[in-house]
């Protein structure tokens, strides 16, 4: 469809989109993928180089990093990934329902939203963490209720541009309900921004987690996770910095990719971004730099 | 623009009950009981049914919530924010210097990505698409995929230990801000000289800089002139930027034992310090709501267009 002729084009794009996918793969059959079981202990082993049945070395147990490395997937990729896409879900329910009714149901959630957009998200986080205690599920909890009010934003100006056009009035006037008007003439053209809005946040998402286990405040040992990892090689990194590199470049690698190929959604959307010069801008700048001057809150 | 800003304001009104309302409730969401957590905090050996009891009615637990919701409020409006379940001194002599800490580390970054951001903004838009732009650019791609922590350490493992030129911690002298500085400007600004990258070129293709080269102004000048239209939707974006890099320099204080507010709060998440907590998130959510409610009031007075928006 769309997403194969977009990889077509973009050679870069099919890359980066490759390389999640298998990083996605990899995650969900990791007891396939390594070689060796995570928390498996050796202590004769203890900061060993890389070796022929260790690849990446071990760490300050003697456990394998690369292993690590592919189980703690799960927690830094899978799950943030599953996080996202309840808050999308939740922001793509209230911004189809305030975009498409309108009227009293629009103001009552965009309201909603201004008051949830009002708090800054990464102290509420924190506060959550704070009265549940340590946790990566306490995190994610706290990500999905602190961000569907931003996808719910954009999600209702999409639908907005759309709930007038001809086709849906006719729909409504043949007296199709509501909900399947929703599903089947507003959610194929709204997607795209769905996916674009949502896209953009996966990398920032995927660094505060990691960031926050890398504080302690997120997964529990002896569990890997990306961050956690970097959080062990912190403690004898002037001994070993080596350790620090394979988790860093991993989560690197990821959000780069995600970036990339978020952009690239972009470019493919907003025929505008691509050359700037013949078109005005409306208002000096474009939806996509709007989202991610304002995603950093 | 009178009716503006007092929309504006009464809008904040409800929105600061509300985060009062949260901050207070938070104690009673936790999945441990307040009293019993001033038990563990203050490291009595044997907890029992009695002593908790006891705990309870020492801190008024047993009063309506409604009651205890106005004291504390009351309590708060004078920086009686309560005293630490751990050390037992007062939240707000703790809170007071943290605060004030996390503040010089932000109001200095924030000078650093501003100055950064319109530097590079500025030099990536008037070289659009050459070598300077791509190279900006791909630079700020990579830098902002990067973990900042991850970069930190890395910074400090080569500025602090192998070169010795920098102190790993702390806020001693001048240059304990160089790195965290650093890495916080690098993680924002490399956001934000988009902004200003992509206003700068909506502002070139507009009718009067095409006046003013026709009548053969200088390149400098005009420049000049795109700057100051262009820097209309940077000052919005940078008003909200405050109290963003303000609530979000936990990891960056932690990692450099900076001893501000970042540090304060994690400390008092592991060791449920909750009285700690509530001031922490009270503080921060306050100052948010008031930064934002600011930055649109000024946006708004240098941008008619802003007023219209709702």
């Amino acid at each position: 469809m769309k997403l194969l002729s977009i990889m077509r084009r973009d050679k870069w794009a099919a890359v980066c989109f490759t390389f999640l996918s298998a990083v996605i793969a990899a995650g969900i059959f990791a007891p396939w993928f390594a070689p060796h079981p995570p928390e498996e202990v050796h202590m004769e082993l203890r900061f060993a180089g890389a070796s022929w049945t260790y690849w990446l070395g071990n760490d300050h147990l003697g456990r394998c990093v690369l292993s690590r490395l592919i189980y703690g997937i799960r927690p830094s990729v899978l799950w943030v990934l599953a996080a996202l896409s309840a808050s999308v879900a939740i922001g793509a329910f209230a911004g189809f329902a305030a975009g498409y009714f309108r009227g009293k149901t629009d103001v009552l959630l965009m309201r909603l939203c201004d008051v949830m957009l009002s708090f800054p998200g990464y102290v509420m986080t924190l506060a959550v963490i704070g009265i549940m205690g340590p946790g990566l599920e306490h995190i994610l909890i706290a990500f999905v209720l602190m961000k569907w009010a931003w996808f719910a934003r954009i999600i209702r100006t999409s639908v907005l541009q759309y709930s007038n056009s001809d086709y849906v009035r006719f729909s409504k006037m043949l007296g199709l309900p509501g909900v399947s008007i929703m599903i089947r003439h507003l959610l194929p053209v709204t997607l795209p921004d769905i996916l674009v809005v949502s896209s953009s946040s996966f990398g920032s998402m995927i660094l505060q987690i990691s960031g926050f286990s890398f504080l302690g405040l997120g997964i529990q040992a002896p569990n890997a996770e990306w961050g956690m990892m970097l959080n062990e090689a912190r403690s004898v990194m002037f001994s070993k910095p080596e350790l620090m590199l394979a988790p860093g470049i991993a989560i690197v690698l990821v959000v780069s990719a995600v970036n990339f190929l978020s952009d690239s959604f972009q470019r493919m959307l907003d025929p505008r971004l691509m050359s700037s010069r013949p078109i005005r801008l409306k208002q000096g700048f474009s939806i996509s730099t709007r989202l991610k001057e304002r995603e950093v809150a | 623009m009178k009716r503006y800003v007092l929309g504006k304001v009464v809008f904040a009104i409800p929105l600061l009950i509300i985060i009062t309302f949260l901050a207070f409730g938070l104690n009673h969401l936790s999945p441990v009981e307040p009293a019993e957590a001033v038990l563990h905090a203050q490291g009595v050996p044997e907890i029992t049914k009695e002593l908790i009891a006891e705990t309870r009615e020492k801190l008024g637990m047993n009063d309506p919530f409604l009651f205890r919701y106005g004291s504390w409020l009351l309590d708060c409006l004078r920086l009686d924010f309560g005293s630490s379940y751990v050390t037992g001194l007062p939240v707000w002599s703790q809170l007071g210097p943290a605060f004030l800490n996390t503040l010089k580390l932000t109001l200095v970054s924030m000078a650093a990505i501003v100055g950064l951001s319109i530097a590079l903004g500025v030099g990536s838009a008037l070289r659009e698409g050459r070598l300077l732009d791509k190279g900006i650019r791909g630079a700020a791609f990579l830098l902002t995929s990067m973990p900042p922590y991850w970069l930190a350490t890395l910074m400090i493992w080569y500025f602090s230990v192998k070169l010795d030129l920098l102190p790993t911690s702390g806020m001693d002298a001048w240059q304990s801000y160089i790195l965290p500085v650093a890495i916080i400007t690098i993680s924002y600004a490399g956001i934000y000289f988009r902004v200003i990258r992509s206003s700068m070129l909506g502002n070139l293709n507009e009718d009067y800089v095409l006046y003013a080269r026709a009548n053969g102004l200088l390149e400098l000048l005009v420049t000049k002139h795109i700057l100051r239209n262009s820097l209309q939707v940077a000052v919005s974006v940078f008003g909200m930027a405050i109290p963003v890099i303000l609530g979000s320099t936990v990891v960056v204080e932690n990692l450099f034992a900076w001893p501000g507010l970042g540090s304060l709060s994690v400390r008092a998440i592991l060791s449920r310090d909750y009285p700690v907590i509530q001031a922490y998130v009270l503080i921060l959510a306050v100052t948010f709501v008031f930064f934002n409610t600011l930055s649109d009031i000024v946006n708004a007075a240098m941008n008619p267009k802003a007023r219209m928006d709702r």
